[in-house]
């Protein structure tokens, strides 16, 4: 299981094996907190900190943790990797924090991050084992920023408010008024409006998966059919 | 007088979809003409908004899903979903609001899930419940209806009827006639007996039973309601058991009107959406049980939750979350009362036990 290469990890965590639209783990932060781009983007970054530094951790100690108690090692150390992000975003970027709320602390309970621990980490060196924390994450961060977009968009008829909470005053202009000002969709912003973009994006996977699919079997070469003369018996001078 | 010698079954012509859709059309009738007599123009603009809006998203649904275009379009199906939700909409809403709440209705509740005859919820409950929760300010700005209107004040005429609903045509200002509906009304006397309330307020001095205009559009989907009866278009176990289960609450929480007062049984029933619901929301045969004992369970749950949400909820109005709440219930409901197959001694199971 050592002889995975980069190509297929980078393949993996961002498309096949997308920890969201695929393996749909991790969906209670993602449809909590994805109303707006800054706070899906906050819990993306959050999140890929988290399951860098687990992956990283797990794979240095695979070796020397028993099969039986290696799931509370695990949870332990990403539990310490989610004190650090919480800890690192409350001195950092502590607006955002308090909007994120719970949901910081319960990265923990993502089932990504254990679920790469425990599939990836622990029977992985640590160069392959960083790579797919990494890259996972970046899927997972993907994931939540295109459902933060669309929900902020449709829902509040903005892009990229209030991005100011992670880059600093710089950001605070970066605002895109799309409608009319007072407009709200309220079921994109509620928890209905997550539900539905998910399955949409969900679907519109699926589809874009089943036209590339499509069009490899129709560059396939096909089997001629009928008859064809075969010899059987004798040999090939 | 010939003796016409006549044996059962009586019922010649099979019903089809799309004949079972016209005569829901039909019984709308007498709701459209109460809506429009008391509330103006609105409610038909409403319906023709939500109309062309359903017919043109279920063709474009059709063609994307590569199905005869005509064959779906002549059933009515979406037609009628459109029907009930701009009844069911406040009169001189802006348009985007039927726009939206249709097209939701028919691309996500409807065809999202397979189409007619596949749809778990009400198609025309669910665009109405996204309307209701995302925009709240436009979706409870009801009229008052024309005889309480203060003297010298009237409806708007179609024009103005018509710039109220596309602002970009001109200004008419609507505050002058919208105003709370009965049942709104009734939710925030409290701390007034019902005596007084009745008293004291318009919608009751005005009106016969329970509002001035609303007893009128309950009692004219009621009248719709009888002939879909008549026609055999449903059966009467669902309406019935909704109305009787909304009944039971009513009366039981009277406690003969004092401030804490649930209200009278006869706003309950003659207000608000509660007729609308009872023919032909509750009546559906996609989203409710299957069997008649099913159908009594499912109407008499969705009357108590009406009921539950109007005076314990945050809503005046609860038709719309009641019956989408039964909705998810209405598969479980089957489970449990598949009837018993005649010549059976025992009812069967709805799933095979593994052995």
């Amino acid at each position: 299981m050592t002889d995975i290469s980069y190509r297929e990890i980078t393949r993996n965590g961002l498309w096949d094996n997308n920890p969201a639209l695929v393996q749909l783990l991790g969906l209670c932060p993602l449809l909590a907190v994805t109303a707006s781009v800054v706070n899906a983007l906050g819990l993306g970054l959050a999140t890929l900190a988290v399951l860098v530094g687990s992956n990283a951790v797990v794979s240095l100690i695979r070796h020397r943790v028993t099969n039986a108690v290696r799931i509370p090692a695990f949870v332990m150390i990403i539990a310490t990797f989610t004190t650090c992000t919480e800890l690192l975003m409350k001195a950092y970027t502590y607006e955002l924090y308090q909007i994120l709320g719970i949901f910081i602390p319960l990265i923990v309970t993502n089932c990504t991050i254990l679920g790469r621990a425990e599939a990836f980490a622990s029977k992985h060196s640590l160069a392959p084992a960083i790579a797919d924390g990494a890259l996972m994450g970046l899927g997972f961060a993907a994931v939540l920023l295109m459902l933060g977009a669309i929900r902020e968009a449709v829902g509040s008829g903005t892009l990229f408010a209030h991005m100011d909470l992670i880059f600093g005053p710089a950001a605070a202009n970066w605002k895109i008024e799309l409608f009319a000002p007072g407009y709200s969709f309220l079921v994109f912003v509620l928890p209905p409006g997550a539900f539905l973009v998910t399955g949409l994006l969900i679907a519109g996977k699926n589809a874009i998966d089943a036209r590339i699919k499509r069009r490899r079997d129709a560059l396939k070469t096909r089997p001629v059919k009928g008859a064809k003369r075969v010899r059987t018996t004798g040999v090939i001078q | 007088m010939p003796l016409a010698l006549i044996t059962s079954p009586h019922q010649h012509a099979a019903q089809t979809t799309q004949r079972v859709m016209q005569h829901l059309l039909l019984a709308t009738v007498p709701g459209l003409v109460a809506l429009t007599w008391h509330f103006g123009w609105g409610t038909l603009i409403n319906v023709a908004l939500a109309s062309i809006t359903a017919l043109g998203c279920e063709a474009a649904v059709v063609v994307l899903r590569r199905r005869p275009v005509g064959f779906y379009l002549r059933d009515c199906s979406a037609l009628v979903t459109a029907v009930l939700l701009g009844l069911a909409l406040p009169p001189l809403a802006p348009w985007w609001i039927p726009v939206v709440g249709s097209a939701f209705a028919i691309v996500i509740a409807k065809h999202l899930y397979g189409g007619l005859g596949y749809n778990p919820f009400n198609p025309a409950m669910v665009g109405y419940v996204v309307l209701l929760i995302s925009f709240p300010v436009e979706m409870t700005r009801w009229l008052a209806p024309a005889s309480i209107l203060p003297d010298g004040a009237s409806l708007p005429d179609l024009q103005a009827s018509l710039q109220l609903v596309f602002p970009l045509l001109g200004n008419t200002p609507i505050d002058a006639f919208t105003m709370a509906t009965p049942l709104d009304t009734f939710k925030h006397s409290q701390g007034l007996l019902v005596e007084q309330v009745l008293a004291e307020n318009v919608w009751f001095t005005q009106g016969t039973w329970s509002g001035a205009g609303w007893e009128w559009v309950n009692l004219g989907f009621l009248a719709g309601g009888c002939y879909l009866l008549l026609q055999r278009v449903f059966t009467w176990h669902a309406p019935v058991a909704m109305l009787a289960g909304l009944s039971l609450m009513a009366l039981l929480n009277y406690d003969a009107g004092s401030s804490t007062s649930g209200g009278p049984l006869d706003l309950h029933l003659l207000s608000g959406a509660t007729m609308l619901g009872a023919f032909f929301i509750v009546t559906d045969p996609v989203t409710s049980a299957v069997s008649h004992l099913g159908r009594l369970i499912y109407g008499a749950l969705v009357g108590v939750l009406i009921y539950i949400i109007r005076i314990w909820g945050n809503y005046p109005d609860a038709v719309a979350f009641a019956v989408l709440l039964m909705n998810f219930a209405a598969p479980f409901i089957d489970y449990y009362t598949l009837p018993r197959t005649y010549g059976h001694e025992k009812r069967g199971r709805a799933t095979k036990m593994k052995d």
